[in-house]
Order: structure tokens, then C-alpha cells, then sequence
């Protein structure tokens, strides 16, 4: 010991390598069993989870359809100047292209993907590979003639345009614009204007579902915060349960309560607050998904309320009361500013969990409580647009992803709270 | 919250109004759920109250939608497969996230914060956009409309469960226990399963009960993922919402709530056992 302090440089472990070296090495040991001990959740998160989102989000600018079902098109057009039609040589690419798609059954994929972009080139398309036998050359006079639409030049930008690798367009679409022919961004026509609505319609609702769980689940957690921990136990079971209980289940009790002849519309009926032919449609609309999100969410909006207004000292209020200040000054001063780490939890959890909520307002939404996830499965199961399903996937994703990043700044994934 | 003699009619009034409103929040939550349950005895095929049953006339109950249930093969091949898909999905989840959450809960984890949040990601993305983007994937890789599949994405999404409630538990965990086991000369494998392990269990076996739920609640990936073949109970009862076939998915759902009840008892007393294993008094 007295030998270590004389001189600190020459400081060593029983194997004689300097203490600092071997700390050092120790630590890093350390660290890597720490972090080894965390790789295979990793990994597996990045395999089953992470990779099917990111080969999504490629799949929502891929654009492979003319490139590979027509690839003679896209080669005789890279040159193409797009001034003027086409010259033979292309119509004879198209030729030869549409009868090995035909023969391949790869035609009408091109023509869907086309179609996206210009409505009417799907029958133009499938029109013309039906009569395809009938087609000789001179190949150019010979299109035409089967359908005029194919001295249009705007219809070959389209395919010019499309016959590139990756594209912006399901974005645009998914925003409400297009390309016009010369390739520039314009405003989709008003009646096709459908998305950003939604997007604005699904930020409308889930902020309205957020404000109504903070209404319901701030005096709650307040009143559980405030009880003798014995009651509070109990009464906590009552928000805990709904938590507990299957979606479905909820969805269905909802379903029972609310529609015309349900519960609610009897009791009302029998109470004679409302007539028997005048019963309140209460479900298959906005209102129906608002109260059962609303009921599904509240417990996520009470639990961090609860474990903020556990930790706050009842006697702040009463100093605050002793000093003068009426009640409702020493709530909005006093105790209201120190809930507001919960509050701030709460709100952005609900909110982030319900702009991506899909089965409920799927079950009970109607048409008007349809949110931006409803829309994305119906573009991937319907009308299999996947591209455009994959688009408006990867927005409602961006704006998770950045209410995430803020609740993680704000509250720490590691304090999240679950009962 | 008990009302001081001294309190004023303007507090006494707040007092009743706030607890009244409090009591209809409750009645909000639990009402929904309390409703099915004697309905699913309802003897007529309706979704509401028939006058017998508002008579408390016994003619006007009956088992049938339970008999239904369990007579019915497509009903009992969900059961089946909610088992078989909930139960590997929570071994799978389980295991994975109590290894992982001994090491975050380590002091010296690089990077915690980052791998926590990549961890945690499977419960915040939407699961819309998880189910589509695993039905691109996996089918690329020949596992959807297969039970493996549906496994893969259920362990995926019940892990930041896991990963919560275990790390949670092991916060509170006195590490010198593991050095003391070490230093009478067990070796870490020894340790882990006569040491950590008997003491974070309540945290485990929490964290394996929502991932559970989790599973077994889940309908959207079953949508996407499962054939006809791999249906569960879940994606049973959305067919029955959609087509409004019977109130058999009344009686289901009761037999659902009495399951979640259990589950949030055993749950609760967990994690009392917990605290006071732990030290912690309430």
C-alpha cells in the first residue's frame, strides 16, 4: 500500500499488467456480456420485425412492373426524346412485349400499374393484347388503328415515366397529388382528393379520443392517487379489467349497448327520454368509434396519471391553501403543474396508440369513423394497391415514429409503466 | 378524501359532483364488460334484453350459445389454435426477453437507451402497418398462412412486455446476491437459475402473462397471416361481429372475460409477491 502511493504510475493487478489496462479491459468485458446477453432479442426483432417494415418501405417507391414485364418498351424508349410519338421501333418493342406478357399473364399487371397513374389505360392495354394477332406491321399504323389512343404522346410519357425503377408517385397519391404529363406535381382534382382529408380526419379523432381520456382519467387518477392505497388497490381493478379484456370482447359489448335496439336504446325507449321510431344511431359512424376507443384507451391515459399523482405530497396543496390561496388557485397552481409529467405521458401514449388503431373503428366505424389504417388494409387486401398501402403506411409510420421519439425524450421507454 | 367537518357548502357540493362524475367514469369502464355476461344466457338469438330475461323469468335463460360453442368444430379448432400460437409465442417471447432484460438492467449496457427504444418498437408501431409489412415478408419467405409464421410475428410482438416488466423487477434486484453466489463459487448458469431467477419470477411471469395476452388477443396479423387452417379465437369472433351469425361469440366472449379476471389476479398477486420480496412496503 505504501509502495502504491509512492508511486501511482506503477499501480498493478496480481498478474502484474497495470491496474488502469486491466479496469479497462475488465470493463469492456463487461460491457460486451451486457450487450451479448441482449443480442438475440435483437437480432430476432430485427428479423421478424424491423427487415418486414423496411422491405416495406422500399416496396412503397419500388416500381417494377413495366421495367420487368416490358423490358424491350422500356429499352426502345430511354431514348425517346418525348416530343413527338414514338417511331416504329418502339411500337415493334411494344409488339413483341405485349405477346410475351400476354403468354406470360403479366400483361395486366402492367396495365394495373399503368392504370394507377392515367385512369383508362387498363382497357386501352388489355384492348389491344386482346387483338394482338391481329396486329402486323408497319406496327405504328397498326396500334392505332386498334385504338387511337396510342398516337396520344402523353400516354407514352406515362409509360417512359413509369418504366423508371423507383418511383414518388404512390407518395403522391397518398398526398393527394400526381404527375401531370410533362412529369410535374400537380393537385389531384378535387372529387380524388381523399387522403389528406383521412389523414386530417384520423389526427381530428385521435386528438378528440386523447382530450376525452384526459377529461375522464384525470379526476379518476386523481381520486385513486388521493385514496387509502386498500381502496384504491380495488378500485384500480376497475380500470385494470377493461385492460385485461380482449379488444373483441369490448368491441362486441360496445356493439351491444349502442346499436338501435341495443341497451342503451331500450333503457332510453322504456325511460321515455326518446321515442321507439326515433332511436339515436349511436354506432356504425364517427361517434361509435370515438366512445369505444375512448373506453379501450382511458386505461393507458390513467395508469401514467396515477403513478405521477402517487408521488406528489398531499401537503403541497394544504401549504399552498394555508398561505391563502383559494382552493382552485392552489389546484391550477400548485398541485396541476406537477402532474404534468403524467399528463404529457398519458396523452402521447393514447395519441399514439390510437392514430394507428385499426380493429375497432374497422368494427363499429361505419364509413365516417373510418381512420388512416382502415384505408391501408383496404389497399391491401381490396383493392390490392400495395404500393399505395405501403405509402400511406410509411406516413402514419413517420408520425409515430416522431410522437415516439418525443415520448421517449419526455417520459424514457424504460419508464413506461404496464399495471 | 374524506370531507372535513369544518368543509363549506361550496366543497361539500364540489365534493358529491366529483365524486359522482368519478363513479360514472367507473360505471363507463366496467359496464361494457359487465352487460355481455348475461346476455351470453339470453335464450332468444338477440343481442339485447328479451322481457323474460327482465322478469328474471328462468325460461328465458339459457345455456344454448354455450352448447353452440362447444359443439361447434370451428369454434374448438380456433381454442386450439389459440393455445398452440399463444402458448409457443410466450415460451419464445419470454425466454428472449428475460435474457435480454438481464442485460439492460446491467449498468454497464452500451447504448441502452437506443437498443430499449428498437426493443420496445413492436408495441408503438401501429399494427396495421406490422401485419402488412410481415405479410410481404413472410411471404417471400413461404411462412404465411403457416402456424411458424404466426409465432415469429406473436413472440415479436409480445417481447417489449416482457422486456418491461422483467426490467422493472430487476431494478429493485440487490446485485450483490449474484456476487455473493459467485464468490462461494457458483458459476453464472448456477447463479441465474438458485439465485436471480427464484427472485425476478413474479416480474417473468407477468411479463409471460401479457405477452400471452398479447397472442392471444391479437387479430389483425392473424388476418393477414392465417389461412383457414390457423384461425384462432380472435379472428373467429371478428368473423362473427362481421356477419352477425349468432350470440355464440357472447357466450365466447364471457368465457374471455373470466380468463382476463384470472389473468389480472394472478397478475396483482405478483406483483404484491414481488414488492415485498423485494422489500418494498405499501
Amino acid at each position: 500500500m505504501a509502495q502504491a502511493t509512492a508511486t501511482p504510475e506503477q499501480l498493478t493487478a496480481a498478474d502484474g499488467t497495470p491496474l488502469k489496462l486491466s479496469l479497462a479491459r475488465a470493463m469492456r468485458r463487461r460491457r460486451l456480456t451486457a450487450f451479448l446477453l441482449a443480442t438475440p432479442l435483437l437480432l430476432f426483432v430485427l428479423v421478424t420485425f424491423l427487415m418486414p417494415i423496411f422491405d416495406m418501405l422500399t416496396r412503397s417507391v419500388a416500381n417494377p412492373e413495366v421495367r420487368s414485364y416490358w423490358p424491350e418498351v422500356t429499352a426502345a424508349l430511354a431514348d425517346w426524346d418525348g416530343q413527338e410519338l414514338p417511331d416504329e421501333a418502339v411500337f415493334a418493342a411494344l409488339y413483341r412485349d405485349l405477346v410475351a406478357s400476354k403468354q406470360a399473364r403479366t400483361v395486366g399487371k402492367v396495365a394495373t400499374r399503368l392504370n394507377y397513374e392515367m385512369s383508362g389505360m387498363r382497357s386501352l392495354i388489355m384492348k389491344t393484347q386482346r387483338k394482338v394477332r391481329r396486329i402486323e406491321p408497319p406496327y405504328r399504323e397498326a396500334f392505332i388503328a386498334t385504338d387511337e389512343r396510342w398516337a396520344d404522346v402523353d400516354v407514352w410519357k406515362l409509360v417512359k415515366r413509369m418504366s423508371s425503377p423507383y418511383t414518388l408517385s404512390y407518395y403522391l397519391a397518398a398526398v393527394d397529388l400526381r404527375f401531370d404529363p410533362d412529369g410535374n406535381i400537380v393537385a389531384q382534382p378535387e372529387n380524388k382528393r381523399i387522403y389528406v382529408p383521412l389523414f386530417l380526419r384520423t389526427f381530428r379523432i385521435s386528438l378528440l379520443i386523447t382530450a376525452l381520456c384526459l377529461l375522464l382519467g384525470f379526476p379518476v387518477s386523481y381520486l385513486l392517487a388521493t385514496l387509502p392505497l386498500r381502496i384504491s388497490n380495488l378500485l384500480m381493478i376497475m380500470v385494470l379489467l377493461p385492460f385485461w379484456t380482449s379488444l373483441l370482447v369490448r368491441t362486441t359489448s360496445w356493439i351491444v349497448i349502442l346499436q338501435q335496439q341495443g341497451v342503451l336504446n331500450d333503457l332510453l325507449v322504456w325511460i321515455g327520454i326518446i321515442d321507439d321510431r326515433n332511436r339515436i344511431s349511436m354506432i356504425y359512424n364517427q361517434t361509435g368509434t370515438v366512445i369505444a376507443m375512448t373506453h379501450i384507451l382511458l386505461p393507458f391515459m390513467v395508469l401514467p396519471l396515477y403513478s405521477v399523482m402517487r408521488t406528489i405530497s398531499p401537503s403541497y396543496m394544504r401549504a399552498a391553501q394555508s398561505l391563502g390561496a383559494h382552493p382552485w388557485e392552489a389546484f391550477w397552481r400548485v398541485y396541476a403543474p406537477l402532474t404534468l409529467p403524467g399528463v404529457g405521458a398519458g396523452c402521447l401514449l393514447v395519441f399514439i396508440l390510437a392514430i394507428g388503431y385499426y380493429i375497432t373503428p374497422a368494427l363499429v366505424g361505419g364509413t365516417s369513423g373510418q381512420l388512416i389504417s382502415n384505408m391501408i388494409a383496404y389497399h391491401m387486401q381490396k383493392s390490392l394497391n400495395w404500393g399505395l398501402a405501403a405509402a400511406l403506411g410509411t406516413l402514419l409510420l413517420v408520425a409515430v415514429l416522431i410522437l415516439y421519439w418525443v415520448y421517449n425524450r419526455l417520459v424514457g421507454v424504460e419508464n413506461m409503466k404496464l399495471g | 378524501m374524506a370531507l372535513p367537518v369544518y368543509a363549506t357548502t361550496a366543497e361539500r357540493v364540489w365534493h358529491y359532483v366529483f365524486n359522482v362524475f368519478c363513479a360514472g367514469v367507473f360505471v363507463f369502464l366496467i359496464a361494457p364488460i359487465l352487460v355481455i355476461i348475461p346476455l351470453s344466457f339470453n335464450a332468444e338469438p338477440y343481442f339485447t334484453f328479451t322481457e323474460g330475461m327482465l322478469r328474471l323469468d328462468p325460461e328465458a335463460y339459457s345455456l344454448r350459445w354455450y352448447r353452440d360453442f362447444v359443439q361447434n368444430p370451428q369454434w374448438l379448432h380456433a381454442v386450439k389454435n389459440s393455445i398452440i400460437i399463444a402458448s409457443s409465442a410466450t415460451l419464445l417471447a419470454t425466454t428472449l426477453g428475460t435474457i435480454a432484460a438481464l442485460g439492460l438492467s446491467r449498468a454497464e449496457m452500451p447504448l441502452r437507451k437506443t437498443v430499449m427504444s428498437i426493443l420496445i418498437a413492436p408495441m408503438i408501431v401501429p399494427i396495421i402497418i406490422a401485419a402488412a409489412a410481415m405479410y410481404f415478408f413472410y411471404s417471400q419467405l413461404d411462412l404465411a398462412q403457416s402456424y411458424t409464421g404466426i409465432i415469429l410475428a406473436h413472440t415479436a410482438l409480445g417481447t417489449p412486455f416482457v422486456v418491461i416488466t422483467v426490467t422493472a423487477t430487476l431494478t429493485g434486484f440487490d446485485r450483490s446476491l449474484v456476487r455473493a453466489a459467485q464468490s462461494l463459487g457458483a458459476g453464472p448458469a448456477f447463479t441465474f437459475f438458485k439465485v436471480v431467477l427464484p427472485l425476478i419470477l413474479p416480474g417473468v411471469i407477468s411479463g409471460a402473462l401479457f405477452a400471452f395476452i398479447t397472442s392471444f388477443d391479437e387479430v389483425v396479423v392473424v388476418l393477414f397471416l392465417a389461412g383457414y387452417e390457423q384461425r384462432t379465437i380472435p379472428r373467429q369472433m371478428w368473423a362473427g361481429i362481421r356477419e352477425q351469425i349468432s350470440p355464440t361469440i357472447l357466450a365466447v366472449a364471457t368465457i374471455l372475460i373470466l380468463i382476463s379476471i384470472a389473468l389480472l389476479a394472478t397478475v396483482e398477486l405478483l406483483r404484491r409477491r414481488s414488492l415485498r420480496l423485494r422489500g418494498v412496503r405499501e
